[in-house]
């Protein structure tokens, strides 16, 4: 495979639209040039011959450890919610939801 | 033009555990907001998942019973995508290497026999909840994360339904199964089983398949058939009209009775799965797999089977006992007390339903055990099948042995013949005017007689063993 | 005359335990010296009547004979990025600027039930991001020994609290070399602990699998003291090894005698400052000289490490970063526009420059069409470069490189390429995706008074070894023992 085209500037803020995140003109023009560069050089990894190669997604090589099915006291309400921007009853606010 | 539609329907079932899947946090519901929140389920910095293992045994029992491949290693993945219920901005779900696949759910559908082949089945957390509460929040919502990281199982079938009957057939079966298995409690109300459909439809004959909606907010059993055939026919109309369908996510909106497209148009789904670097694998060793497959419980099909082939219950009344698990243990545990299965089928599915007026049988005063032992004194002729009516109603809502209160009340019935004797000749004696008329030939006023006879001994007497007291006096 | 707070970790200790100096003096100087250090920016945040508390506890315990450990009393600080609670954790970062810490993260725990004075929070790279923890978003942080340097990072803060005295020792982490480049740049000891090792519960993620949790101290002895009180398992973190470990302060003295201590070649070429290069021949030659068989071996994917680094920090960096949305903690703006736009504000207004460019980065590399390319591929090559270290760990027990390619750099001479920013964790990137173990220790200075780290790499579980051979090189000179001059910023 391939590496791909480095993004172009619509395709940069597309994909931070992806990632919630809004760029000023300023900051889509300064990043597309940097994206494209860290890219040429991340396309270095096309050399490697990964044929058969197995992915390591994790540093461990142990199973995932299972917890016993016991509920818990979790955080005081008053804890959750006391970094909140925004409470509504014993809830989160948000601007309205529509469906 | 004739068409024909294809239907997939992805269930996703809250799985009975205590605690939620990735955190100690109670998994009860109707709690007043965010009680049973901690730092994991609200996706606070610094925190992280550990599973739980129950919800693991549910999964590997559903995946196991829906005759799946269960897989020694499946992977977590991370669905990320932004929505204020999603605490972390991420899903903790399976994607390429799910717990099970290539199962399949038999069902009957009208009468005839049709089996659904099941994709795939993952473990998963769920999401908060979105409140709209006009009252308390005006013009803002608000997020209440007591549901958020309680575990769940996606059950993704084959699209290979064709129609609302079927898909309302599917969950049928598919929630008899997991109640059955106490894995689920199939409330759909309440939101433990949930249902989405993928529905297009194409030409009859045709191979590629149409432009699909994902149809949500299925919450209702009444709404599957009627959801996902109005969404048929509205694709019809929509092809028959020269337009395209369009791929859309669409809510059942129940009061409507219409499918509508979902307002808050998402962007082009782009989940960017990968494996979540928070957890391991999950491995189960074949031996794991092969002890929780021989450990299975019976099935509610096979059960039915078993009624009618081996304790001789009619296909209909197997049917009926083996709708709802608590109702089918009730039969099962009572079976177990007194062997006349016939008989326990029939003081349950017509006494014990109407006695009970939907509420749980757990609340009932009346056990199996004492509606076995009910049984078995009429069988064995202690009382009467009147007396046992009068019984039951009192077992119901007071309780207690019924051998114990038969004795304790002299409610045995009269099998004395001599002690019958005397009481019909004293019937006999004062209504000597049917005696006659039985005499010239109206022999139908025996049965009078044998009332008569009943009324004197407190419907004590043997009625049995009255008539032939009766027929040979008169004889 | 050494000033109490210039004591090593191991110094105070005994001192406490002896009676000679109390909890309280020690916390006062640090106190004090971290006033007097304002400038180099260490601290985001000091919690001063929280540590005379714990001080005035702690002094309580000793002299009711009732010492909880040797790390009873000794004042400590944490990086910003482990969550304290009831105190103010930013992860260098505006979208948390006001964020309190509604609970405390396990080594935090740890440090607390061992009796430490927790003095403040340190300054750091936003999210860890970072080499030069010019990326705080409260400000950089300066190198005690030339100002008008950086300190490195992420865990800049921790290091030159350390290096000044206004802390005995600090944790950082390092996702990809912020404890160890860092600690060099500054001339102190850090250690990067077998991944697994550490509990990460309550530790702010930048790169899941990358990052772990490990000391900073003044010397080899203090980081073996403690790295025993933090490690071990932990039932809230399912990447915590169930493993027991050997302890990394028994045979601490034992030497190097008959160690193989590998050289790997590829980690000596072209862009390897000069005085770097002499500095860490040197220090094998003093290995030889105690005895230690100094063998080289290959890394032969050590060019990919970088690429693949940075493609895996990135993409699960964009995940982790999914979780500050304005909703149930951290800053929001909502210009009243509906959800997404929220969204589009609070993160657009909270994130820096780098984190942002991270963001991109990582979103971009596991979004639909890419996945294969960059993402799948570069944890292929990460399985190489594992085999890479198994490969040559088959041949030494230690391998010896240097930690940085080049000593402390100027404060704003690499903000403007952030491609050559992240060459420079050449050397430490490999230990982090192998999640093998990594210490750097000081071996020398340049002729512009910049210290110089020595990097010592080892197998899972090796951390014991690591600090022996730290420890025995550490006595042959005063490298550890050498502070920065008060200068005064
Ligand atoms: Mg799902
Ligand atoms: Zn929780």
């Amino acid at each position: 495979m391939t590496t791909p085209k480095p993004p172009v500037q619509a395709e940069v803020l597309r994909i931070a639209a992806l990632a919630r995140l809004v760029l000023s003109d300023a900051e889509a023009e300064a990043m597309t040039p940097e994206l494209a560069e860290i890219l040429a050089h991340v396309a270095k990894l096309e050399e490697v011959d990964v044929t058969g190669v197995e992915a390591t997604a994790h540093a461990v090589g142990f199973a995932t450890p299972l917890r016993d099915d016991v509920s818990r006291p979790g955080l005081d309400l008053e804890r959750a919610l006391a970094n909140a921007p925004e409470r509504i009853g014993d809830g989160f606010g948000v601007p309205k939801i529509l469906e | 033009m004739s068409f024909e539609a294809v239907i997939g329907l992805e269930v996703h079932a809250q799985l009975l555990t205590r605690s939620k899947l990735f955190c100690g946090c109670a998994t009860a519901f109707g709690a007043s907001p965010n009680v049973h929140t901690c730092e994991v389920c609200l996706g606070m910095p610094g925190a992280l998942p550990v599973l739980n293992r129950e919800a693991v045994t549910l999964a590997v029992r559903a995946a196991l019973a829906l005759d799946c491949t269960v897989h020694e290693r499946s992977q977590w993945a991370r669905k990320n995508y932004f929505y204020p219920d999603l605490p972390k901005g991420y899903q903790i779900s399976q994607f390429d290497r799910p717990l099970a696949t290539h199962g399949h759910l038999d069902l009957e559908v009208e009468g005839s026999a049709r089996t659904i082949d099941i994709l795939r089945i993952h473990m998963e957390e769920d999401a908060g909840k979105n409140v709209h509460d006009d009252v308390l929040a005006g013009s803002r919502s608000y997020v209440d994360f007591n549901r958020g990281g309680v575990p769940l199982i996606e059950i993704v079938g084959a699209p290979q339904i064709r129609s609302g009957a079927e898909a309302a057939a599917y969950m049928r079966e598919l929630r008899r199964t997991l109640r059955f298995l106490d894995v689920c409690d199939g409330n759909l109300e309440e939101g433990s089983l949930r249902c989405d459909a993928n529905v297009s439809i194409r030409k009859v004959g045709a191979t590629t398949l149409g432009t699909r909606t994902e149809l949500k907010n299925i919450n209702s059993f009444r709404f599957v058939a009627a959801a996902i055939d109005f969404e048929i026919h509205r694709q019809i109309a929509v092809v028959e009209a020269g337009d395209a369908v369009v791929q859309e996510t669409r809510l059942w909106d129940a009061q409507a009775k219409v499918t509508r497209a979902m307002r808050s148009k998402e962007e082009a789904h782009d989940y960017r799965y990968f494996p979540d670097p928070d957890l391991p694998d999950l491995v189960l060793t074949a031996a794991a797999i092969h002890s929780a497959r021989a450990t299975l419980p019976e099935l509610p099909a096979a059960k039915k089977e078993r009624f009618v082939d081996a304790l001789g219950l009619t296909a209909y009344d197997a049917a009926l006992l083996t709708e709802e698990p608590e109702l089918c243990r009730f039969f099962e545990a009572a079976v177990a007390g007194h062997k006349n299965a016939k008989g326990i089928a029939n003081w349950i599915l017509n006494e014990l339903l109407r006695e009970a007026r939907g509420q749980p049988l757990a609340a009932l005063k009346l056990t199996p055990e004492s509606l076995a032992e009910l049984v078995r004194l009429i069988d064995d002729g202690t009382i009467s099948g009147k007396i046992a009516k009068d019984l039951f109603a009192e077992l119901v809502t007071a309780g207690g042995a019924p051998a114990a209160l038969v004795k304790e009340r002299g409610l045995a019935q009269l099998v004395d013949t001599a002690g019958i004797e005397a009481t019909v000749d004293a019937v006999l004696a004062a209504n000597a005017g049917s005696v006659a008329a039985y005499r010239a030939g109206k022999t139908n006023i025996l049965g009078f007689l044998v009332g008569q006879v009943m009324k004197a001994s407190g419907g004590k007497a043997n009625p049995k063993i009255v008539n032939e007291v009766l027929r040979r006096r008169l004889g | 005359m050494t000033a109490l707070c210039d004591l090593s970790l191991t110094a105070l200790s005994r001192a406490l335990a002896r009676g000679e100096h109390e909890s309280s003096a020690a916390t006062e100087a640090c106190l004090a010296r971290a006033a007097d250090t304002k400038g180099l920016g260490a601290y985001l945040l000091i919690d001063a009547e929280g540590a005379r508390r714990q001080a005035a506890a702690a002094d309580l315990r000793c002299r009711a004979g009732q010492r909880l450990g040797p790390l009873d009393g000794v004042p400590l600080a944490l990086k910003d990025i482990f969550l304290t609670a009831g105190l103010k954790t930013t992860c260098g970062s505006r979208i948390l600027e006001d964020f309190v810490a509604p609970y405390d993260a396990t080594v935090v725990r740890r440090l607390k039930d061992a009796g430490a004075v927790v003095l403040g929070k340190l300054s750091m790279d936003e999210f860890a991001m970072g080499s030069s923890n010019e990326h705080c978003a409260f400000g950089p942080a300066k190198n005690p020994w030339d100002p008008t340097r950086v300190p490195g990072g992420s865990s800049g803060g921790s290091a030159v609290a350390v290096a000044s005295g206004s802390a005995f020792a600090a944790l950082g982490t390092d996702t990809g070399g912020s404890i160890r480049q860092p600690a060099a740049l500054c001339g102190v000891v850090g250690l990067k602990p077998t991944y697994g090792r550490v509990s990460r519960y309550g530790v702010i993620a930048f790169a899941s699998s990358l990052d772990q949790v490990g000391p900073i101290t003044k010397d080899v002895s203090d980081c073996a003291l403690l790295l025993e009180t933090i490690a071990g398992h932990d039932p809230k973190d399912s990447t915590s090894a169930p493993v027991l470990a050997a302890s990394a302060t028994e045979g601490l003295e034992a030497g190097v005698k008959g160690l193989k201590l590998g050289v790997p070649k590829e980690y000596f070429v072209a862009g390897i400052d000069p005085e770097v290069r002499t500095a860490v021949e040197r220090a094998i030659a003093t290995y030889a000289g105690l005895g230690a068989d100094i063998v080289e071996v290959s890394l032969p994917h050590t060019e990919y490490a970088i690429a693949t680094y940075y493609l895996i920090a990135t993409a699960e960096a964009s995940s982790n970063l999914a979780r500050y949305d304005g909703v149930r903690f951290g800053l929001r703006r909502d210009p009243g526009r509906g959800v997404r736009d929220m969204y589009l504000q609070t993160r657009a207004r909270g994130f820096g420059p780098e984190v942002k460019r991270r963001i991109v980065l990582g979103t971009y590399v596991l979004s639909a069409g890419y996945y294969e390319a960059y993402y799948d591929r570069a944890q292929k090559v990460r399985t190489l470069i594992r085999r890479d270290f198994a490969a040559a760990f088959a041949k030494a027990d230690l391998l010896v490189t240097p930690t940085s390619p080049t000593p402390a750099f100027r404060l704003g001479a690499r903000l403007a390429d952030p491609l050559q920013m992240y060459l420079a964790d050449i050397f430490t990137v490999g230990c982090n995706l192998a999640g093998i173990p990594g210490l750097s220790l000081p071996c020398g200075f340049a002729n512009d008074g910049m210290p110089i780290g020595l990097q010592l790499l080892g197998p899972a579980w090796s951390e014991a070894t690591l600090t022996r051979a730290g420890r025995a090189y550490e006595r042959e000179h005063d490298w550890s023992r050498r502070r920065p001059p008060l200068a005064r910023p």
